[in-house]
């Protein structure tokens, strides 16, 4: 066997070397700026005109505990109203019949269209429109009594959340591949059972990044019900503050608890985006 | 007398302008294994498509098992069947595609018992023993728990034949089910294949692969332009072409 050839001269072996750490003096000289602007803010408030011992007594009143249990609640409800809503639009919209093609695209046009508050304000008002509600001869009742600023709100975030979501579902169906669809019809299926069993599964994986986004917009969104008296956390923190005037501190204790919500919402996603990414490779077992 | 499984009689598909079939008329037998050859764009696949009803022809019928797919005649004319009716219908068939098209949220044990179980209802114990004996007849016993982006091109196909299989098919259509495979893994799916051909099954098969028709193929069917222009036994058609069009197209393929 022919022995292998010699290697060059003038090429040192560097196994043994480390590689050196860069100083990164512009990242230490930026953090700076950054803390001392921070601690220039907070020294700003610490001697403005706020009163933080009402902060701190406020952040744990029943009022405002009770305010985000109803948020919480309202944000959760709509958004399940809103994501069926949303599947349903999606289907009708991806369907062949022109019919539900176009009450699926008015939807979506009527309630992305016009103001949330401006819809949240004709769902509480509908008494003005309709005194009395129901089936005719089976059953009625007054709308003031129906329509309840907890109802109001629910249609009103619900429904609109519904129109926003339908693009997002629709979104994640047109994502799957075509193929799915004919694989899943080869082996009998019909449409309903295809999108139940094979696509939707599939879109979930990439409508659960934006959904996240939309469920946390929603929880801000119910601020809008303090509008038509809902109970939410924005509303009751208002309501403290018409009675002792501690309107900063009332609204520091309000976007505390937002801020504290939406943190923990954050990781419950990632928790939601490994549930639905079974099979691909980064998480197969 | 023996009938036919499959008819096709003078049967015709647009693509707006495009003409993917022109009055193409065939009987494929029950027990016979066709290969369909021809240039992309011939129709062999669209032929596939039509039959499995993934495509809905526009004019001529075809038959299978007796029975007329996709219309049904009323008063001397056309009536198209409900989704469920087309649904039922399909069930007689088998696909298997050139880009597997396995599910990837399931296993391979939940491809092949997603349509048993769904679709026709059946017991779920006996559902899955025969969906693991199918596994082990295209040899993948040890893969029943692993999800398609953890398989091979190779054996991601053997389980898109097993979950078609799974549907106890009359009749198998494979649409070029080794195109999309590096070359090392053909030979396993060809393999299942003809162990297939071999117990009986009604197969047509579009295909590139010339040796496993000359092997395989009780009838080679040559399609161009939407037609079919050359069919007759497979030593005949690839060995001794009578056609010019079917010269040129084998030596431009070997």
């Amino acid at each position: 066997m022919k022995p292998a050839p010699a290697l060059a001269e003038g090429f040192p072996d560097l196994s043994g070397m480390q590689i050196a750490r860069e100083p990164h003096w512009f990242r230490w000289v930026s953090a700076a700026l950054i803390v001392l602007v921070l601690a220039a803010i907070a020294r700003a408030f610490a001697n403005g005109q706020i009163e933080w011992s009402y902060v701190s007594r406020f952040l744990t009143a029943k009022v405002i505990l009770e305010g985000i249990v109803n948020t919480m609640v309202m944000a959760v409800l709509a958004m399940a109203l809103g994501i069926f809503l949303g599947i349903v639009v999606a289907v009708m919209r991806l369907s062949p019949n022109p019919v539900l093609k176009t009450v699926a695209a008015g939807y979506t046009w009527l309630f992305r269209g016009t103001p949330l508050i401006l819809q949240l304000l004709l769902w509480f008002n509908l008494a003005l429109v309709f005194p009395t509600i129901g089936i005719p001869g089976l059953w009625s009742a007054r709308a003031v009594d129906v329509m309840t600023p907890f109802l109001a709100a629910l249609l009103g975030l619900g429904i609109n959340q519904g129109a926003y979501t339908s693009e997002v579902m629709r979104a994640g169906m047109l994502s799957v591949d075509i193929g799915q669809y004919e694989a899943a019809q080869a082996i009998g299926m019909g449409r309903l059972r295809a999108l139940r069993r094979i696509v939707l599964p599939q879109a979930m994986r990439v409508v659960i990044p934006p959904l996240g986004n939309e469920f946390i917009g929603m929880v801000k969104a119910t601020s809008l019900a303090s509008v038509i008296q809902y109970p939410e956390l924005l509303h009751n923190a208002e309501n403290i503050y018409y009675a002792n005037s501690r309107v900063i501190e009332l609204l520091i204790v309000a976007g505390l608890w937002y801020l504290l919500v939406v943190s923990i919402l954050t990781p419950l996603q990632m928790l939601l985006e490994r549930r639905f990414a079974r099979g691909t490779l980064q998480f197969a077992r | 007398m023996t009938k036919p499984l499959v008819a096709i009689r003078s049967v015709a598909k647009n693509f707006g302008e495009f003409q993917a079939l022109r009055s193409v008329s065939l009987d494929v037998w029950p027990g016979e294994v066709m290969c369909l050859i021809g240039a992309s764009g011939s129709g062999k696949t669209t032929l596939l498509r039509c039959i499995n009803q993934l495509a809905a022809i526009d004019a001529g019928g075809i038959w299978l098992d007796g029975e007329l797919l996709g219309v049904r005649e009323q008063g001397g004319r056309l009536h198209r069947l409900t989704e469920r009716e087309i649904g039922r219908q399909r069930l007689k068939t088998g696909m298997v595609f050139q880009r597997f098209n396995l599910f990837p949220h399931k296993t391979a044990l939940e491809n092949i018992t997603e349509g048993p179980l769904q679709v026709q209802g059946r017991k779920s114990d006996e559902v899955r023993a025969e969906a693991l004996e199918l596994l082990r007849r295209v040899g993948l016993s040890a893969k029943a728990d692993s999800y398609p982006a953890q398989l091979s091109g190779g054996q991601q196909q053997r389980v898109a034949i097993a979950r078609a299989l799974a549907m106890k098919p009359m009749l198998m259509l494979f649409d070029e089910p080794t195109s999309a495979l590096d070359p090392e893994l053909v030979g396993e799916v060809l393999a299942v294949m003809k162990e297939l051909a071999k117990s009986g099954m009604t197969m047509m098969v579009v295909t590139h692969e010339l040796g496993f028709a000359r092997e395989v193929a009780d009838r080679v069917v040559y399609m161009d332009q939407g037609a079919i222009v050359e069919q007759g036994r497979a030593s005949d058609v690839l060995g001794a072409p009578r056609e010019e069009r079917t010269r040129a197209f084998l030596s431009a393929v070997i």
